[in-house]
């Protein structure tokens, strides 16, 4: 069991690799980010019209987002351990003074303004809540016993209220989605799982009994969007009739009709997924997503290399979160999906996600270069 | 210790392991679920999204064609369309559409009329369609809109064709008028060819040649965004204007026509004898029909429709007068061709005449009587007792057959739309429509044009333009040229019918007789004669009020629209005719001193005075 942990050091390739690995940065990963950015800048440029100035603030941001990767990357994984309940406890203060104090914006109280800085603290937890879990499972043995697991479902079960009640579908979506993947991936029985299923199925009429009016809508809608092919319906009808149109091989880069001529909404951000299906077709669309593929494998393989349970866990619920972006935003711009606020990773126009995602990408690259021999 | 915490280990990187490789199979599998999804969209239903993608985008803008101009023979214009610009509101675009019309009507003046076709209009519409508030702005009223346009969403000034007809109410009931298209009409018309068309002929050249004056539409493809602005033109195919008309239709005669019959109402045809060209063709009083073209208001329509002059009823082709003396010539023709009269025979006039063993008088109009008559005197001082017994002789069916000969009673096929067929009575019509027998006493009065014996102008000129023929009839037009949109001119068609060959002997003695009546010392239309050209006429007078036995008919007495009309038919010159004419000139009592020089007038303006150069 020690000698991959020697050969670990060994196989490092000298020099070009001497300064990634004294940066912590996993190459494969870092290769298919930056490919996948690259990819997003040239699709942004379409969609948001040759807008310039569009693309110098998303360049900011992914600098930003960057940098916050490189910084996390360099703090051993221990740290985050013993970080997680005070970053846990400090986000779910900032949520209650979000519904306290927040700022309004598109109907929803989701902005904390801390003087210096605004933010939006359900954003943290979905680093946060998998770092919480993780580290809450891996102080026994697992699989977990049954009141630890019934702790860990009601850590989850906090924020995501919270959030949903700003509301941010989406984001509670994501947050829940992260603890349920710890859960999973800690190694709770498939009973169990099928329990929690169910119990998910049961709370569907829950769900929408506590739901605003707009989210009902947005339901509606998506079990029929040419009922209200104007109001809410509109935005799926466009985003099915760019995608659709695009067929095998698309229109071509800047050609799109559907998004240049303003027939499709939010097409640079929530929606800019149909904008790539139309501009480069089915080829383009299954390219991408090998790309978002292999990225979401790497993360996996880099969870079942890790050194501990903390760091396995961890690893696998930022990666799986990672596809749950991918998955909600394409099924909702194909109509597979409601329409979800949650935008595709990496590539839709918007800062604090990104940020987010990047630095999610960091505690995975701590936790690959991190590594030391296990005593024997 | 150790051991357990590295089985402890082992154990639970299997677990995680098992749990990671589930992960990684089930996004795989969501990822095939999307991609299969994908296919659905892009392979499957592509052509479906794309058409749809293509109708988003592409919107087709129709290009209404021009209507074709109309001119006189001498090239004088007769309807144009004139640049005009009209204030529209779009009244969904409004915020409060009562309050933009009343702040509107503080820049420029807007009237109740103006606002009541407005909401007449707006009825007729489609949503989101712009209808016009005010029609023809002066430029100084674009201005003051243009200044105050930012405050009135939804108004907006557009330039477009109006038709206008230059010569106003000479030409009114000849060229008709245009008129917006309402709701009986759009189920005739081809609705894409007149998807850009606001207007449509109504009566008239407009409405009879509407499909030559349209034209066709063009199509311009363009590309729109989500907002409906054009972005760009892909594809345009220009609008096939109309084919321009010219017409026999001289305006010099129209206008001498309607100037001569003065203070009475009527109407006057003159058809160019070899060609079957309606030269001039005016009903009295006429109308604006400029009124007509943006929607007339109310008021102005019930004051036309409401006028005892009825200056909206076309008498040249639907004005059904008793035709009256002016028919003596062809009955004399047909007492000549059916052998019951020779020419010289002569008749004693004692002033009435009686059918055997009947009481009843039927009376000349000179009531001491003519004397000995023969044929032409007959015609030349239009002697009723010769007619009579010259009808008695010749019978209702000879009669009816010789008549309809010459178009009476049956419609003339002009090129117009409306056209009344007058009235040629029968046994058979009689029966048929009154469910009597036809009495012998109904018959002497067909003799001189009475009874139920009708005519229009149209067809008094018709069967004159036969007579100085000799027989050939010629179906009377009023267009002549069509010229197309690439200027390829084609004549309209000249349709001959030959009557059944007469004795030209015949032939020479009637117009001789027609001669005389202009020429002769007792004709009644001797007061137009001329040294310039001979003419050929004939009067008439059609009672509009029967008077009793006995009774003494005196004109100063009876009121103005009881007193006959007056006729006159004529066809010149006499050796090689050119034009002939007939003038009705409603309760003008004597067709000589009336109506004749009404004709010579006419005759003069064509015969004499140079045509100007074209």
């Amino acid at each position: 069991m020690a000698k991959p942990h020697i050969t670990f050091h060994e196989s490092q390739p000298a020099k070009a690799q001497g300064l990634l690995a004294w940066l912590h940065i996993d190459l494969p990963l870092m290769i298919a980010l930056l490919l996948l950015v690259g990819i997003g800048l040239a699709i942004l440029f379409s969609a948001g019209d040759k807008e310039m100035v569009l693309l110098q603030k998303q360049l900011i941001r992914l600098g930003f987002g960057f940098a916050v990767m490189v910084v996390l990357a360099q703090i051993h994984p221990d740290n985050f351990r013993r970080w997680s309940p005070w970053l846990y406890g400090l986000g779910i203060l900032f949520l209650v003074s979000v519904i306290l104090f927040g700022e309004l914006g598109k109907g929803a109280q989701r902005w904390l303004d801390l003087g210096f800085i605004r933010f939006q603290p359900s954003e943290m937890f979905k680093l946060t809540l998998p770092m919480l879990i993780a580290w809450y499972l891996a102080e026994q043995r697992l699989p977990p016993s049954p009141s630890r697991l019934i702790a860990a479902a009601l850590f989850t079960v906090l924020p995501v209220i919270l959030i949903a009640k700003q509301p941010d579908l989406g984001t509670a979506l994501l947050v829940g989605s992260g603890g349920a993947f710890a859960l999973f991936l800690a190694g709770i029985s498939w009973r169990l799982i099928a329990v929690g299923g169910i119990l998910m199925a049961g709370m569907g009429p829950v769900a929408w009994y506590l739901m605003h009016d707009y989210q009902r809508q947005r339901v509606l809608t998506f079990l029929n969007p040419e009922s209200d092919p104007l109001g809410t319906g509109y935005h799926i009808i466009q985003s099915k009739i760019a995608i659709g149109s695009g067929g095998i091989s698309g229109k071509g880069w800047l050609n799109g009709t559907q998004s240049h001529l303003e027939f499709l909404p939010e097409r640079h951000t929530d929606f800019i997924f149909a904008v790539i299906s139309e501009e480069f077709g089915l080829v383009g669309v299954v390219a991408l997503l090998m790309l978002y593929l292999f990225i979401i494998l790497r993360g996996l393989y880099i969870a079942s290399q890790a050194q501990d349970t903390f760091g396995r866990i961890l690893a696998g619920a930022l990666s799986l979160i990672f596809f749950v972006y991918l998955f909600v935003n394409a099924g909702m711009v194909t109509g597979l999906l409601p329409v979800v606020g949650v935008p595709l990773p990496l590539i839709s126009y918007g800062g604090t996600s990104l940020v987010t995602i990047l630095a999610s990408f960091g505690i995975l690259m701590s936790i690959q270069t991190h590594k030391k021999l296990l005593p024997t | 210790m150790p051991q357990s915490s590295l089985k402890d280990y082992l154990h639970e990187s299997q677990l995680f392991l098992g749990r990671a490789i589930v992960s990684g199979t089930l996004v795989i599998l969501a990822l095939m679920v999307l991609v299969g999804r994908l296919f659905f969209l892009q392979i499957e239903n592509h052509e479906h999204f794309t058409t749809l993608s293509q109708d988003n985008r592409v919107k087709l803008e129709p290009l209404p064609p021009t209507r074709g101009l109309i001119f006189d023979r001498n090239g004088a214009i007769l309807a144009q369309n004139l640049p005009a610009y009209s204030l529209e509101i779009i009244p969904e675009k409004t915020k409060n559409l009562t309050e933009t019309i009343e702040q509107i009507s503080e820049i420029i003046s807007i009237t109740e009329d103006d606002i009541q076709r407005f909401h007449r209009l707006r009825k007729q519409r489609k949503r989101f369609d712009s209808i016009p508030i005010r029609v023809r702005l002066q430029e100084d009223e674009v201005a003051r809109i243009a200044v105050h346009r930012h405050r009135f969403p939804g108004v907006d000034v557009n330039a477009t064709l109006l038709r206008d007809y230059p010569q106003g109410l000479q030409t009114a009931h000849l060229l008709g008028y245009v008129g917006r298209i309402n709701e009986k009409e759009l189920q005739r018309i081809d609705t894409s060819n007149y998807s850009g068309t606001d207007f449509i002929g109504k009566n008239g050249v407009e409405k009879s040649y509407e499909s030559l004056l349209h034209g066709d539409v063009g199509l311009q493809q363009v590309e729109v965004n989500a907002k409906g602005r054009v972005l760009r033109v892909l594809e345009n195919q220009p609008p096939q204007p109309g084919n321009n008309l010219q017409l026999f239709l001289d305006m010099r005669l129209q206008s001498i026509a309607l100037e001569a019959l003065g203070e009475y109402n009527g109407a006057v045809v003159a058809i160019d004898v070899e060609t079957g060209g309606v030269l001039t063709m005016v009903s009295k009083p006429g109308y604006n029909p400029n009124l007509f073209v943006e929607g007339i208001s109310s008021r102005d329509y019930r004051a036309l429709e409401d006028s005892p002059d009825n200056p909206l009823f076309n008498r040249a082709i639907r004005g059904q007068y008793p035709p009256g003396s002016t028919v003596k010539p062809f009955i004399g023709l047909a007492g000549l061709e059916y052998d019951v009269v020779g020419f010289y025979q002569e008749t004693y006039c004692p002033g009435y005449y009686q059918l055997p063993g009947k009481d009843h008088k039927y009376r000349d109009w000179k009531k001491w009587g003519h004397g000995k008559v023969d044929m032409a005197t007959g015609i030349i001082e239009s002697c009723d007792v010769y007619y009579y017994e010259l009808a008695r002789t010749l019978g209702i069916d000879r009669l009816y057959e010789f008549l309809t000969g010459f178009g009476f009673g049956i419609p003339s096929r002009v090129d117009l739309d409306g056209e009344l067929s007058g009235l040629m009575p029968s046994r058979e019509w009689k029966q048929s429509k009154r469910r009597e027998p036809w009495y012998p006493g109904e018959t002497l009065i067909v003799g001189i044009g009475q009874g139920y014996f009708l005519a229009t102008p149209l067809q008094l000129a018709s069967a004159t333009a036969t007579l100085a023929n000799r027989g050939h009839r010629i179906r009377p037009r009023v267009v002549a040229t069509i010229e197309g949109p690439d200027g390829e001119k084609r004549d309209s068609p000249l349709i001959e019918d030959v009557l059944h060959q007469l004795d030209p002997e015949h032939w020479n003695q009637v117009i001789d007789a027609m001669t005389q009546v202009v020429e002769g010392q007792r004709g009644t239309a001797r007061s137009i004669y001329t040294s310039n050209y001979r003419i050929a006429g004939k009067t008439g007078t059609a009672q509009v009020f029967s008077i009793k036995q006995d009774e003494e008919y005196d004109e100063e007495t009876v009121a103005k629209r009881k007193r006959d009309h007056a006729l006159f038919v004529a066809f010149a010159p006499v050796e090689s005719p050119k034009i002939a004419i007939a003038v009705v000139v409603e309760n003008g009592g004597h067709g000589g001193s009336v109506a004749a020089p009404i004709a010579r007038k006419v005759m003069d303006r064509y015969l004499v005075d140079t045509p100007p150069a074209n």
